[in-house]
């Protein structure tokens, strides 16, 4: 038997035995190995359709066709009294105004129907409430004659990107064919062309999808955001002062923690329904208020900060605390001045993260009432306002084609913000973060 | 021999003069939680010169270290009880703030743990929070004076606004000896300082201990023989939470009592 192995020669990892054991640890690694690769391929092939299909939707939306119109600011038509009373110049009738600059332009329709048809490829209200503007402001134009961009109607803007089926028969399309022919003429003589979009940026929420834009909604976020930063960071790193390094180890504390760490997977729409009975019914704040929405935001946010500052004043090193305390510093000092400093990057990171998942939240402002149809932008936190996830809630809900790819716009507004905010808190914890 | 540490023999082979004592400790015991670590330690510390405590590791040393400047206040669990006197008061009184007795007792750790800060804020930091300077200028001599005692200046003076944590081993530990020197204590205690160094730092470390002993009362912990016997007067040792033996380092290393003292020094226990 023994002369079979030679034992001299054959160390006991060189047996056949260990041989099929090593071959089957190998075995185990790649397969633990795929498996993690094939994870991370399919975590990116689903971001990667995500982007591609909101940025694909949503890109046309930075885009916009408008019309230039010569204006003929007709007096007999806005001021027939010539009184020049801005009241009764707010009330004049630009529409005419603007339907008699296209009647001029084809000046061989004369149809009632077909006029009309003419006026829709104008956006009417984006056109006369330019000119009324423009009149209220300087009356002394009345009597010119105006060049101006006027946007197009959302159903030749459509048309124009190409999501309007011309090959469709017409009673199926929301263009006619004379309107379609029209356009193509607008279009050939210069007078129609695509703009870079400034109104989605400038303007706020409107019933025409041509005229809204989510100045109103970013207001209404940032000030929310302000207010929750305002009232989360202070009560968060406080709290997490406390009971990182002064508070007893107690029961007490022990359910503090717990609950914390719980409150941290709560639903946000639970946080909602808080805002809505305290801040709401119980001490009578405004509804639709940025206040109201800041402080149920402050409150979801709160656990995300407490843990990631207690994480972080952990994991600063205890040596550095001993060295303050041993020199005479107070627990106060010691803590005030070395710990909280070098747990800054951490807390900070934190801080913006648990902001970027405020900045992302719906449910919780639906609940106090931010969805309301707001086309002022909010000039102070207890004004009714929207939030950019609300108004692409809004959008999502609504069924033209030009809202579809708002809704889009909107989204990649918001993903630009978070990542920015993200990349931030990545970029402060690696330039803050300093070692000991 | 069962009672080790209150076998009065122990800590009478050092006979000191009332004047010349520092700290006056007796029946001292240290628990964390349930677990006692130091079982009732009698021991008289002089006002200058270097004492040293060595034995094996886990044995207290550190622990008993900290009862000089209340560290083990710090500890979550760790309880004291006995009696420290440092010039006849006893610390742990109930109307002794621990912040004003860590100002007078100053601590360098095994690890050098200079704060994140510059050279020059690191050694000011101390006499800042204690108000010990009226001016700007004043403080600047109290960190010169300070550095030059901890044989730093001359390496350090041009770049007092770097970072500590940027100096070599050797160098961050003698600016945490600075930085507690700048805070005028009268005793400094030493937990392992030369540990985390190599030979050069270490000889570097053990001359200045030599040139502040005069000015100061130093207790340092060292797990190596040789370096007690080369920096210190006088020597403890400790075995699993009691004072065997304490003696004038000469005697203890040439001429040991206690038959544990002997084992460790000649190397058959660690
Ligand atoms: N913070 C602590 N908590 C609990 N036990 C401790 C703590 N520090 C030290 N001990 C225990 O006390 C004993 C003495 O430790 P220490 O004083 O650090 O020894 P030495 O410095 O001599 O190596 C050891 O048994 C150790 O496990
Ligand atoms: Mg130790």
């Amino acid at each position: 038997m023994s002369d079979a192995t030679p034992p001299e020669t054959t160390s006991i990892h060189q047996s056949a035995d260990a041989h099929k054991l090593l071959r089957k640890r190998r075995r185990r690694e790649r397969g633990f190995r795929m498996m993690g690769m094939s994870a991370i391929v399919m975590a990116m092939c689903a971001l990667t359709w995500l982007l591609i299909s909101i940025v694909g939707t949503g890109y046309t939306a930075f885009y916009q066709h408008q019309m230039t119109i010569d204006v003929v600011l007709d007096e007999t038509v806005l001021d027939p009294n010539g009184t020049r009373d801005p009241d009764e110049l707010r009330k004049a009738n630009f529409r005419r105004i603007i339907q008699n600059t296209l009647y001029a332009r084809f000046p061989d329709i004369t149809d009632r129907r077909a006029r009309q048809d003419l006026f829709k490829t104008v956006s009417a209200s984006g056109a006369t409430d330019l000119v009324r503007q423009m009149v209220y402001k300087t009356p002394s134009l009345i009597g010119q004659t105006l060049t101006l961009e006027v946007p197009t109607s959302d159903d030749v803007d459509q048309l124009l990107k190409g999501y309007i089926d011309r090959e469709v028969s017409e009673d199926r399309r929301k263009l006619s064919d004379q309107q379609i022919k029209w356009v193509d003429e607008l279009v050939a003589s210069g007078e129609v062309h695509a703009r870079f979009n400034w109104a989605f940026f400038t303007a706020t929420d409107s019933r025409d999808p041509e005229l809204a834009g989510i100045a109103g909604a970013v207001a209404g976020s940032f000030m929310a955001l302000l207010v929750a930063f305002v009232v989360a960071v202070p009560i968060g790193i406080g709290a997490a002062v406390y009971l990182e390094e002064f508070a007893p180890e107690n029961l007490f504390t022990d359910i503090v923690e717990i609950n914390i760490n719980n409150l941290a997977a709560v639903p946000s729409i639970i946080f909602g329904l808080l805002g809505l009975a305290v801040f709401l019914n119980f001490f009578g704040m405004p509804r639709s208020a940025p206040l109201v929405g800041g402080l149920v935001l402050a409150l979801m946010t709160l656990p995300t900060i407490i843990i990631a500052a207690r994480a972080a004043l952990r994991a600063v090193s205890p040596s550095i605390v001993d060295g303050a305390l041993s020199l005479g510093a107070s627990k106060t000092q010691a803590v005030f001045h070395h710990k909280v400093p070098l747990a800054a990057p951490g807390i900070l990171t934190g801080t913006i993260i648990g902001m970027a998942q405020a900045l992302g939240e719906t449910a919780p402002l639906l609940m106090i009432g931010m969805v309301a149809f707001v086309t002022e932008i909010p000039t102070s936190i207890t004004e009714p306002a929207s939030a950019l996830p609300v108004q692409i809630f809004l959008w999502a809900d609504s069924a033209e084609r030009a809202w579809a790819e708002r809704t889009s716009a909107a989204i990649i507004a918001l993903l630009v913000v978070l990542l920015s905010m993200n990349a931030l808190a990545i970029f402060l914890r690696s330039k803050l973060e300093r070692r000991w | 021999m069962v009672t080790l540490s209150s076998d009065p023999q122990a800590a009478s082979d050092m006979q000191l003069a009332p004047e010349d004592l520092k700290f006056h400790v007796r029946n001292v015991r240290v628990s964390y939680g349930e677990k006692e670590a130091l079982h009732g330690v009698d021991l008289d510390i002089a006002k200058t010169g270097v004492t040293a405590f060595i034995g094996p590791s886990g044995c207290g040393k550190s622990t008993f270290l900290r009862v000089f400047n209340r560290m083990n206040d710090t500890i979550p669990g760790a309880r004291v009880s006995g009696e420290v006197l440092l010039d006849g008061e006893d610390i742990y009184g109930p109307d002794v703030d621990p912040v004003l007795l860590r100002a007078r007792v100053g601590m360098v750790f095994q690890k050098p743990n200079p704060f994140p800060k510059s050279i020059y804020d690191n050694v000011a930091y101390g006499p800042r929070i204690h108000g010990l300077t009226k001016s700007a200028t004043e403080l600047d001599e109290v960190v010169e004076k300070s550095l030059r005692r901890a044989a730093l200046w001359d390496e350090v003076k041009d770049r007092l606004n770097e970072q500590g944590t940027g100096l070599s081993g050797g160098q961050q530990q003698r600016l945490v000896i600075a930085r507690a020197i700048a805070v005028q204590p009268e005793v400094i205690l030493m937990d392992e300082p030369a540990s985390a160094l190599d030979p050069i730092a270490t000889a570097r470390l053990e001359e200045l201990i030599d040139e502040l002993k005069d000015r100061y009362c130093i207790i340092i912990v060292t797990h190596s023989m040789a370096q007690a016997a080369r920096v210190s007067q006088r020597t403890a040792f400790f075995h699993l939470g009691h004072l065997v033996e304490y003696d004038a380092t000469n005697t203890v290393f040439t001429n040991p009592t206690d038959s544990r003292t002997q084992d460790y020094i000649t190397g058959r226990t660690g």
